[in-house]
């Protein structure tokens, strides 16, 4: 426990004493004039700030899509850093507006307080060795210490996986993201184990010799990593699912941010209602209908986010995977904009 | 009638209180009432009935036996025994070596207390969480991986996983008769005056007979029930070591960085309460031809106590509230389970609540053992 939680928890029986309903959360949001989001301590392709403190990632960019959906400009987003812990108090006292933050859509959380909008990246949790080790799946495990961080789904799966093969596993459980990670490339621990996105993110970026470490997944099973919203407010959850929509439809219709403004001419309905030189879609959530072009336009679609972020633009080199739309084969399913 | 009852001073001292009471009472009554019916509103579950599910999340290491499958309440419980565990080692350890701190720092000898004074100024003004945090990098730095193993000692292995010793395994009938060898030794202690008299005894001959006593004892106990034992030596396989007893680099880490920073304080309340004692008294003792270390124990400690035991019960307080930073070098003491009993359940409110109403008895016991104790050695008074 540490005092940010003690306090966001103090907040929390506060903020509930003090008011019942808070009006619906676009309309704070409007009247503060930016959005504030909910960001990680520093995982590079998701969420951290560049050199120049400028936030970069995938779920940062995911809040900036709803921040040109609500304000048409991408940069009216505040991020506040939030460990595991923090990060379900913070939005459910309403310190933030939204949290997109490699947050796994899990029933007990769903159920508690908050809404998960539409996952932003399918992931499965992995377990990162040394290469010298010689282990490559998690059946040669036996006995290994893992570095595990508070605050995730990944402690009860190290458990679920050690019973499971009868690995008799050794967690050591930290409470911040940097000691975890310290603790592992240290030798504290044999394996790290988190979002196998994240590993390689901390691969790419904090190993002294990315090639000296093997990543392979500790489950079959697959994660939505998923922005989440406060319960209880349907016209915010809308907003936020159809500002990632835009972004899967964008790619979907083969709309890119250079080409967006060609597309705009183009002669076929669903394109134009997408992006609203037919009226009617903004105007039904409460926005300007050409909220799906303004966000294509600065930033592109998902697969450029992808890319640019996570992907083969980018140090981390993820493969697309399940991240791929449903027509290529992946789990990304573009709703109709109609 | 009002006006005599407003007159009345003991209605009034009376009225004036219950008054107060009962408007404490009614906001705490609101408070919590508005408070669950807004979490309800906002969909946010309360109660804690979750204490009954299955935990399911590892803690690393704990001193009462924990598995994944016990309950939510039982890695709690688990957590409150780790923090009273480091608690009281590390208040016994610190207090041991604040005492020779103290000691030290009033030695003549000017190296000696050139040095107490030393560790004292650099130790006392660095937060606690540096130092834990260089005794953790320290250990997780400078000694070698689990392959290449320090071992200085036929199964004592130093790696960065800790500490592997031999550990001896009893059968329960050997855990019998060790414990009934230590309550007889405890006894025969606690009544050793009683003994003494009773067998007309002097001097050694008393110590001669305590021995005597345990070790019949010892024999009876053995003889009655057959204790097996056997030694489970650590050994390298696969990733770690197994078998023997372990001492983790969190679990070192955190009790090094708090018994040397609580001692620092511990040796300077020490030094103060004993300087505190008007020096008549160290002449007193000379007078009276009492040799400097007997006028220490048998004059100067007992008036010092008196003036030692308030700062130090704070001081006990503080270290018992100081091992909650022990998730900083990733020992899971009681905060660190409540964090994560939280993340999985998200009761947050009801978690925080568990974690104060603990910190507070646990603080609350210390206060009244000191108390205890304060009274204890207070100089009675004619009344």
């Amino acid at each position: 426990m540490n005092w940010k939680t003690a306090t966001l928890a103090a907040t929390l029986a506060v903020a509930a004493t003090a008011q019942a309903h808070a009006g619906p959360t676009v309309d704070s949001v409007k009247a503060r004039g930016h959005l504030i989001c909910g960001a990680s301590q520093g995982t590079v392709g998701f969420g951290a700030p560049d050199e120049k403190g400028y936030w970069r990632g995938l779920d940062v960019e995911t809040c900036r899509a709803v921040a040109v959906a609500v304000f048409g400009d991408k940069d009216k987003v505040e991020f506040v850093p939030l460990s595991g812990q923090q990060r379900i108090p913070a939005l459910q006292t309403g310190e933030i507006d939204i949290l997109p933050r490699t947050l796994t859509w899990t029933l007990q959380r769903d159920a508690n307080g908050i809404n998960f909008a539409t996952p932003n990246y399918y992931e499965f949790t992995g377990f990162m060795v040394a290469r010298s080790s010689g282990v490559t799946k998690v059946e040669e495990m036996t006995g290994a210490s893992v570095c595990v961080q508070t605050g995730s789904t990944t402690e009860v799966v190290v458990n679920d996986v050690s019973s499971r093969l009868n690995l008799q596993l050794k967690p050591v459980v930290f409470d911040n993201v940097a000691a975890t990670r310290q603790a592992f490339f240290s030798g504290r621990c044999d394996a790290l184990i988190t979002d196998a996105s994240a590993l390689a993110s901390v691969r790419a970026t904090q190993s002294k010799d990315p090639d000296g470490y093997v990543i392979f997944p500790a489950t079959k099973y697959m994660d939505a990593l998923t922005p989440a919203v406060r319960h209880g407010d349907d016209q915010w959850l809308d907003i936020v699912n159809w500002s990632i929509q835009a972004l899967l439809n964008a790619e979907m219709y083969g709309i890119t941010q250079a080409n967006v403004d060609e597309m705009v001419v183009s002669g076929d309905p669903r394109i134009k209602r997408f992006l609203g030189v037919e009226p009617g879609n903004g105007k039904a959530l409460g926005l300007d209908d050409k909220f799906a072009y303004n966000i294509v336009k600065q930033l592109g679609n998902y697969g450029e986010m992808f890319d640019r972020n996570v992907g083969k633009g980018s140090p981390l080199k993820i493969d697309r995977g399940p991240n791929k739309l449903f027509s290529d084969g992946g789990l990304m399913f573009p709703l109709a904009f109609q | 009638m009002i006006a005599a009852l407003w007159d009345n001073r003991r209605f009034r001292n009376w009225g004036g209180q219950l008054l107060l009471l009962g408007g404490l009472a009614a906001l705490l009554i609101w408070l919590v009432t508005n408070t669950v019916a807004n979490l309800d509103a906002r969909g946010i579950r309360v109660g804690f009935d979750f204490l009954s599910r299955p935990a399911n999340f590892p803690i690393s290491e704990s001193v009462l036996p924990y598995d994944p499958a016990d309950t939510f309440l039982w890695a709690y419980i688990t957590g409150v025994g780790n923090t009273v565990a480091i608690s009281i080692l590390a208040i016994a350890l610190s207090t041991a070596l604040g005492l020779i701190v103290g000691l030290a720092r009033r030695s003549q000898h000017p190296l000696t207390s050139g040095v107490a004074s030393v560790f004292v100024t650099t130790v006392r003004n660095m937060p606690l969480i540096v130092h834990l945090l260089f005794w953790y990098a320290l250990a997780t730095t400078a000694l070698p991986a689990p392959r290449e193993a320090l071992n200085p000692l036929p199964g004592v292995f130093l790696s960065l996983r800790g500490l592997y010793i031999p550990a001896l395994e009893l059968d329960a009938n050997a855990a019998a008769f060790v414990g009934c060898l230590l309550a007889s030794l405890a006894l025969l202690v606690a009544f050793r005056r009683k003994v003494v008299s009773y067998f007309r005894l002097e001097g050694g001959g008393a110590g001669l007979l305590l021995l005597a006593v345990s070790a019949a004892f010892a024999l009876f106990w053995a003889a009655l029930f057959i204790p097996a034992t056997s030694l489970s030596l650590p050994e390298y396989k696969g990733f770690n070591f197994s078998g023997g007893l372990r001492l983790s680099p969190e679990f070192a880490a955190l009790m090094v960085g708090l018994v040397i920073y609580t001692s620092a304080f511990i040796g300077e309340i020490i030094r103060g309460g004993i300087d505190a004692v008007p020096a008549g008294q160290w002449e007193a003792g000379r007078a009276i031809g009492l040799s400097e270390r007997h006028t220490l124990t048998h004059v100067i400690i007992p008036q010092a106590l008196r003036i030692i035991i308030p700062p130090m019960t704070s001081q006990y307080l503080s270290t018992v509230k100081n091992t909650t930073l022990a998730l900083a070098v990733g020992y899971p003491e009681l905060g660190l389970v409540v964090g994560t009993v939280i993340n999985q359940t998200g009761q947050a409110i009801e978690s925080i609540a568990l974690l104060l109403g603990t910190f507070l008895t646990i603080s609350l016991a210390v206060s009244l053992f000191m108390n205890w104790y304060n009274a204890r050695v207070a100089l009675v008074e004619a009344r």
